[in-house]
């Protein structure tokens, strides 16, 4: 088998009397569609908060290819190579579709202050560089036609996909997603599966929450399960599709 | 804007008529209103120091978006660097020192020497310009370092705190040991000398200033200063606009944990833009103590502060050229009511039925009403999509033509 990517263990998170999270690991190969599912309110997006800095947690460890990271600060983790979208998106409303994906290249170049305003060669060329990136990236998700429309005017699976183009300009290792289909109808959903099916195809690593089991036993390379705040299964599809604690947590025990 | 246009990716020959329109009818006004006296002009110097400031607000207000309630607290500093750095108070400050501590006075004396004890530190203004930015600089990261986690409402109350506190520290900083000459002031504020000739005038010349063999008015010279300098702030602004710093600036305000997420250091970019709006303040308040020639602290009120704030919003937010527009009408517009409406009333009615001061008021707070309930987004805010439809089809319709746009 391949490298693994990322490594986190024993992740534990509490509110005041709520135990969100506890000891949950997960490992993921490099190139997997990673799946992370559960019922409402099992610790999904607390578990990802926790993993791209938004949160600080209580223990656990972090490895990403080989090197540990530490998730204290969001920035230092999307430098660290983890960039993230959000369950209610959150574009850049009053940019353009281009300037969105151009601020997600921020971490990766450097002009300064001095480079702003004397615009020296090295300032120009870089900033042409993050131009062309930036619409090769727009291009890449589909929407490199709407460029220079507002990011709020955009419809809504478009700004789904607008904030992949902008995850993926921060040049990540993996590409983590918070319920990228939600909200979505039938067509949108067929479409955002080629996008990742696409970007898996690129070499990228995708770690994905989702709600819709059916989307995700077709596409996940793996899967875990989260109930309570608590792993309780992990496996490929298929395994997990037969789980009795699975199938328990999602329809209730049989009495 | 019909007549005049500065979008430059649209209309490129349209923006150079316009900017060169622009500059001349600049270059014109001094020659052409000093001929009415030095009033006009006067007014226009406080505009283009107001203009700086505006443009130095916009910074952190229009585009990182941090509601910042105590501006003029910069202004404030360069002021007060340039008073104690090109006056004679810095000798008053070390007499204040050699009587209230003499043994640390007396050091003090030693260390800077018989000459700036006896007449205080005359520096130039190749050297006030630069200090004024930095030193305010300095100031604007110092006092945005606490509000870093604050948003909105009380980022705005913290830092109208920090405004007051600049204010009355200023005006109390003349014991035990004075330093600022408290409420009477800082007199005596060297005027700005460029190559040799003072922009003040020379002594006993009737405030008339030869430069090159050309002689015009005090004003006028200050005026052309001034206009320099703005068209320095201008083209940092829009240069910081359109760079990666400037985008970085945007994200925050436009979601603060997104532009995390992607990997902005928030905390670096947010000083940052507090450290360049005070500097650009801290520059317009250097300038206003050589062009006064006196600072005391009653010039830097929360009222400025609102003021400029003012300039920014009505101007457009967030928009250059609308925060200039914002910064003239709302400096000037006082100014010239002040000049107008008595001698107007007088003709029209042979006595004055308003006082200037009381329209003056009545005529700014219905302006900025107007012009709320009106345009919402400012007199010139910047082009949004739905006013150009056109740039969907970028000349063609391939992604290729939007690259070079």
């Amino acid at each position: 088998m391949s490298t693994t990517l990322l490594k986190i263990a024993d992740v534990s998170k509490r509110f005041g009397g709520l135990q969100a999270l506890s000891g949950v690991s997960l490992t993921i190969t490099q190139g997997q569609i990673y799946g992370l599912i559960g019922p409402n309110g099992a610790g999904k997006t607390t578990f990802f908060n926790v993993i791209t800095g938004l949160y600080q947690p209580d223990t656990g460890s972090f490895e990403l290819a080989g090197k540990p990271y530490s998730p204290s600060a969001p920035h230092a983790v999307a430098k660290a190579g983890i960039a993230r979208t959000f369950q209610n998106i959150r574009l850049f409303g009053d940019m353009t579709v281009l300037e969105n994906v151009m601020v997600g290249c921020h971490v990766r170049t450097k002009q300064t202050l001095l480079g702003a305003i004397l615009r020296h060669k090295a300032a120009r060329d870089e900033e042409a560089a993050i131009r062309e990136k930036s619409q090769k990236l727009l291009d890449f998700v589909g929407i490199g036609k709407f460029a220079s429309r507002t990011a709020r005017h955009l419809s809504y699976g478009d700004q789904r996909r607008l904030e992949i183009a902008r995850a993926l300009a921060t040049e990540p290792q993996l590409l983590a997603l918070d319920e990228p289909a939600a909200g979505m109808n039938a067509t949108e959903k067929l479409g955002l599966r080629e996008l990742l099916v696409k970007i898996q195809a690129e070499g990228k690593t995708v770690l994905l929450i989702e709600h819709d089991v059916k989307l995700m036993m077709g596409l996940c390379d793996r899967l875990t399960v989260l109930d309570y705040g608590k792993p309780i299964a992990e496996g490929v599809p298929a395994e997990i599709q037969k789980n009795q604690a699975v199938i328990e947590a999602y329809l209730g025990a049989s009495h | 804007m019909a007549l005049l246009t500065f979008d430059k990716k649209r209309h490129p020959r349209q923006t150079r008529i316009s900017l060169i329109a622009v500059a001349l009818l600049l270059i014109a006004f001094p020659f052409f209103a000093s001929q009415f006296g030095n009033s006009w002009v006067r007014i226009m110097d406080m505009a283009l120091l107001y203009i700086m400031l505006a443009l130095g607000l916009n910074i952190v207000v229009g585009f990182a978006g941090l509601l910042d309630l105590g501006y003029i607290a910069f202004y404030a500093i360069g002021a007060y660097t340039a008073g104690l750095l090109a006056s004679p108070q810095f000798a008053d400050v070390l007499q204040s020192f050699v009587d209230t501590y003499p043994a640390l006075g007396h050091f003090l004396v030693m260390l800077f020497g018989a000459q700036i004890s006896a007449h205080g530190i005359h520096l130039s203004i190749w050297l006030i310009v630069p200090l004024s930015a930095l030193i305010a600089g300095l100031f604007g990261a110092l006092l945005g370092a606490p509000t870093l986690k604050l948003r909105g409402d009380y980022l705005a109350i913290v830092t109208l705190g920090f405004g007051e506190i600049i204010r009355i520290f200023v005006n109390n900083l003349n014991a035990p040991v004075n330093i600022t000459n408290g409420p009477q002031g800082i007199n005596l504020i060297d005027p700005v000398h460029i190559a040799g000739v003072s922009l003040g005038g020379e002594p006993g010349s009737g405030s008339i200033v030869k430069f090159l063999g050309l002689s015009m008015p005090s004003v006028n010279a200050y005026y052309f200063l001034f206009l320099a300098l703005c068209i320095a702030v201008v083209f940092f602004s829009l240069r910081l606009q359109d760079s990666r710093l400037g985008r970085a600036w945007v994200a925050i305000r436009e979601d603060e944990i997104a532009a995390k997420a992607m990997g902005i250091n928030t905390r670096n970019v947010k000083l940052l833009a507090f450290a360049m709006g005070a500097s650009f303040g801290g520059v317009a308040g250097a300038m206003f103590a050589s062009f006064q020639g006196f600072v005391s602290p009653e010039s830097f009120s929360l009222t400025e502060s609102i003021a400029v704030l003012a300039m920014v919003v009505l101007g457009g937010i967030g928009h250059i050229p609308g925060v200039v527009l914002g910064g003239v009408i709302l400096a000037a517009l006082p100014e010239v009511l002040r000049h107008v409406v008595e001698p107007l009333q007088m003709s029209l009615f042979g006595r004055v039925w308003i006082d200037a001061e009381v329209l003056r008021q009545l005529l700014y707070g219905l302006a900025m009403v107007v012009i709320m309930l009106t345009r919402p987004a400012g007199l010139w805010p910047a082009a949004r999509h739905e006013d150009r439809p056109e740039a969907d089809h970028p000349h063609g319709d391939g992604p290729a033509d939007v690259v070079k746009a």
